[in-house]
């Protein structure tokens, strides 16, 4: 019993920073079309300014804002003086992005020098919670809390808002959400520069869990990707029950079959892809 | 007809010039070709091994045995693919006469069979995969580091005998470091009456720690925990965050000083084995120590002197042999037969395997001068890479493995 509900909780931690990571991913992708595959790069780099914050002095919630803020600035100047330049060449888009994961992934090494570092998690978080004899992180608690507050944030953005309406009418047909007045020029930085942000912040805030190394990126990359076709591109919720269902096939997947390590997190991927391409919430093949 | 013999004789004189410049530099400077990282995963690791191969270098002012040392440094990104094109562009363009490298035991088994087609002598500063130096000999290859498993034949005795402990388990790395030195650790741990009651191999690129710690079973005296790269910063903060109280054994890497120094309070009472602890307190140890920290502010850990070792290798081969390496077989022959007795890692002198007999230390994580330290416990001197057991025994059986001796 004690089992299920550690490796529950361990499954929903994980989760949730998927979700995090994976949540931009998908809204930059439902409404541009473009896979960004910067976003893992976008993620560590997010994590490293987070860390340079906190070493010059800031406090853990200070640098998840400037961790996020930098992401947004530097993702917005992408989309504005590259991405856009590319409009309507999607195999172009992937490999630029790619390009640029390549481009920060080195920059990282340069100034960071490559050690691998903690990002230090505040105090107040710190140690275990105990109830019985079951001891649990007190921030991978927390972890999961943002997460569920970060999903029904986004919920209400999308679906209760004046912008969500815009970002859902490009992601139903952009051309005619053009034609009735939406300035999908001014959208797609406002959604490049928070899908970007989200990146950032999540780095910092996975940071004193995962640690930032260099191949943090390549190592995040695939698990958005994974969400993302599990639970259908472009798809809010999607991205939520996707990312849960791969935290818990880690965990339980981890734990029970030591053996499928590698490649647990991607038979649910293949799978889902041979069954049901759009993925569980995806709406339209692409 | 005229022309053609206009060409070949040309040509001979070509090859006539060449071979008379080849003999020429034989008295000029000699290339080492160096093989590091410093794009991507393994870049720290890279880094640490040139400051330490400089800093050795430099005490020699660029010259052993009456001869100029002119390094060439290549860039193999970690990627065997990579390191053979650079090996190749090592010795065959820049003319390299001796290697110095590679990083991982990966990127060693991909030039493997060029430095045995080539002869070309190399001398491994970090490759710790034990078969290099036991039944996959390569005449042309010595190690100036120990094998994987080298510490922790006296580590399981260690904590069997000194530590008494008697149950553990063991998570490690699963790639053929971590499985190596596991086994290598429970073969004298059980031998000396303890049990490895669990294995968790967790993959290479684990990006949490959560589920394995959560497996830990909670009846056991100690959890042996073998790392590699950042992997042991990882683990233990968050082994300490699952509010975790027993005691934790390492590897060298876990607690790496590469590594240590960015570690918290997390490490404190860590104790693991290893060829070398930067807090040995020898006069040529504190030496070594206090120039790399003057240099680049920090203590040296396995890369880093490694890379150094490996330069002292030469150094010592260099000396044997006069400066003279135009006999690449003697040259090679003096590389296997390096005797230095006194250095960091105390006297080091190399088996007929090419491995070095080295004194391991069990180091105990402790704060010390205001920064993380691993304290010196104990020292087994001149430990050979097949412990007690003899060469032709150890050799009979196969080499350790993941699936070597299950957890009972």
């Amino acid at each position: 019993m004690n089992f299920w509900i550690i490796q529950g909780l361990n499954g929903l931690a994980f989760g949730s920073l998927l979700f995090i990571l994976a949540s931009g991913f998908s809204l930059i992708f439902g409404l541009m079309r473009i896979v960004n595959l910067s976003h893992g790069a976008y993620f560590m780099l997010g994590a490293y300014v987070g860390l340079s914050a906190i070493e010059a002095g800031a406090n853990f919630w200070v640098a998840i804002l400037l961790g996020g803020a930098a992401i947004c600035i530097l993702g917005t100047l992408i989309e504005r003086f590259i991405l856009r330049r590319l409009n309507g060449q999607p195999l172009a888009q992937v490999l630029v992005t790619l390009g640029i994961a390549f481009i920060i992934a080195d920059a990282c090494v340069w100034i960071w020098t490559g050690d691998p570092r903690r990002v230090p998690m505040p105090s107040e978080l710190t140690g275990a919670f105990r109830v019985a004899h079951l001891a649990f992180p007190i921030y991978r608690l927390f972890v999961i809390g943002v997460a569920f507050a970060l999903a029904a944030a986004l919920w209400f953005l999308l679906e209760r808002s004046r912008l969500g309406a815009m970002i859902r009418a490009g992601v139903d047909d952009l051309t005619m959400a053009r034609a009735m007045g939406i300035r999908t020029s001014l959208l797609f930085s406002v959604v490049f520069c928070l899908g970007s942000a989200l990146a950032g912040a999540g780095g910092v805030l996975a940071g004193p869990i995962l640690s930032v190394y260099p191949g943090l990126d390549t190592d995040m990359l695939p698990l958005a990707l994974v969400v993302v076709i599990l639970g259908g591109v472009g798809s809010l919720l999607g991205a939520f029950v996707g990312s849960l269902i791969i935290g818990f096939i880690y965990s339980y997947g981890q734990a029970l079959f030591p053996d499928l390590a590698y490649v647990i997190l991607f038979l649910p991927m293949v799978l889902v892809l041979t069954l049901r391409p759009t993925g569980l919430f995806g709406r339209q093949a692409i | 007809m005229m022309r053609s013999s206009v060409l070949v004789s040309g040509a001979m004189a070509a090859l006539l010039v060449s071979a008379s410049l080849a003999e020429a530099a034989d008295n000029g400077p000699l290339k080492v070709g160096f093989l590091t990282v410093r794009s991507g995963a393994l870049a720290a690791g890279g880094r640490q091994m040139e400051e330490g191969l400089k800093l050795c270098i430099d005490e020699h002012h660029g010259e052993m045995a009456g001869r100029k040392i002119e390094v060439i440094t290549a860039d193999t990104a970690g990627q065997p693919a990579v390191t053979k094109t650079k090996a190749q562009e090592l010795v065959e363009r820049d003319g390299a006469q001796v290697l110095i490298g590679p990083l991982a035991a990966f990127e060693a088994l991909a030039i493997d069979e060029y430095i045995r087609q080539t002869k070309t002598p190399i001398i491994s500063p970090s490759a710790a995969a034990e078969d290099l130096t036991q039944r996959k000999l390569n005449p042309w290859f010595v190690r100036a580091v120990g094998t994987s498993a080298q510490p922790y034949h006296p580590f399981g005795e260690y904590a069997a005998k000194e530590l008494h402990y008697k149950k553990i388990a063991i998570i490690a790395d699963d790639f053929a470091f971590g499985h190596e030195i596991a086994a290598g650790f429970q073969r004298t741990f059980e031998q000396n009456g303890g049990k490895v009651v669990q294995k968790l191999w967790s993959p290479l690129n684990t990006a949490e720690y959560g589920t394995y710690i959560t497996q830990i079973d909670p009846s056991v005296d100690a959890v042996f925990a073998a790392f590699a790269g950042g992997n042991g910063i990882k683990f233990l903060s968050e082994y300490k965050n699952y509010g975790m109280q027993k005691p934790v054994l390492g590897s060298m890497t876990t607690v790496d000083e590469g590594i240590l120094k960015r570690m918290g309070d997390e490490a404190l009472g860590v104790i693991s084995a290893g060829w070398y602890s930067a807090a040995t307190d020898t006069p040529t140890n504190k030496k070594f120590v206090a120039a790399m920290r003057k240099a680049y502010g920090a203590d040296p850990g396995y890369y880093s002197v490694g890379a150094y070792m490996a330069c002292q290798f030469l150094n010592n081969a260099l000396e044997q042999v006069k400066g003279d390496t135009s006999n690449k077989e003697a040259f090679m022959k003096a590389l296997r037969n390096v005797n230095i007795t006194d250095s960091p890692y105390g006297p080091v002198k190399i088996d007929k395997y090419g491995q070095p007999v080295l004194d391991i230390t069990i180091r105990k994580v402790e704060k010390k001068d205001g920064r993380l330290q691993n304290v010196v416990l104990k020292t087994y001197p001149a430990v050979s890479q097949f412990w007690t057991y003899g060469a032709e025994e150890f050799l009979k059986s196969p080499v350790y493995s993941r699936d070597w001796k299950p957890a009972k």
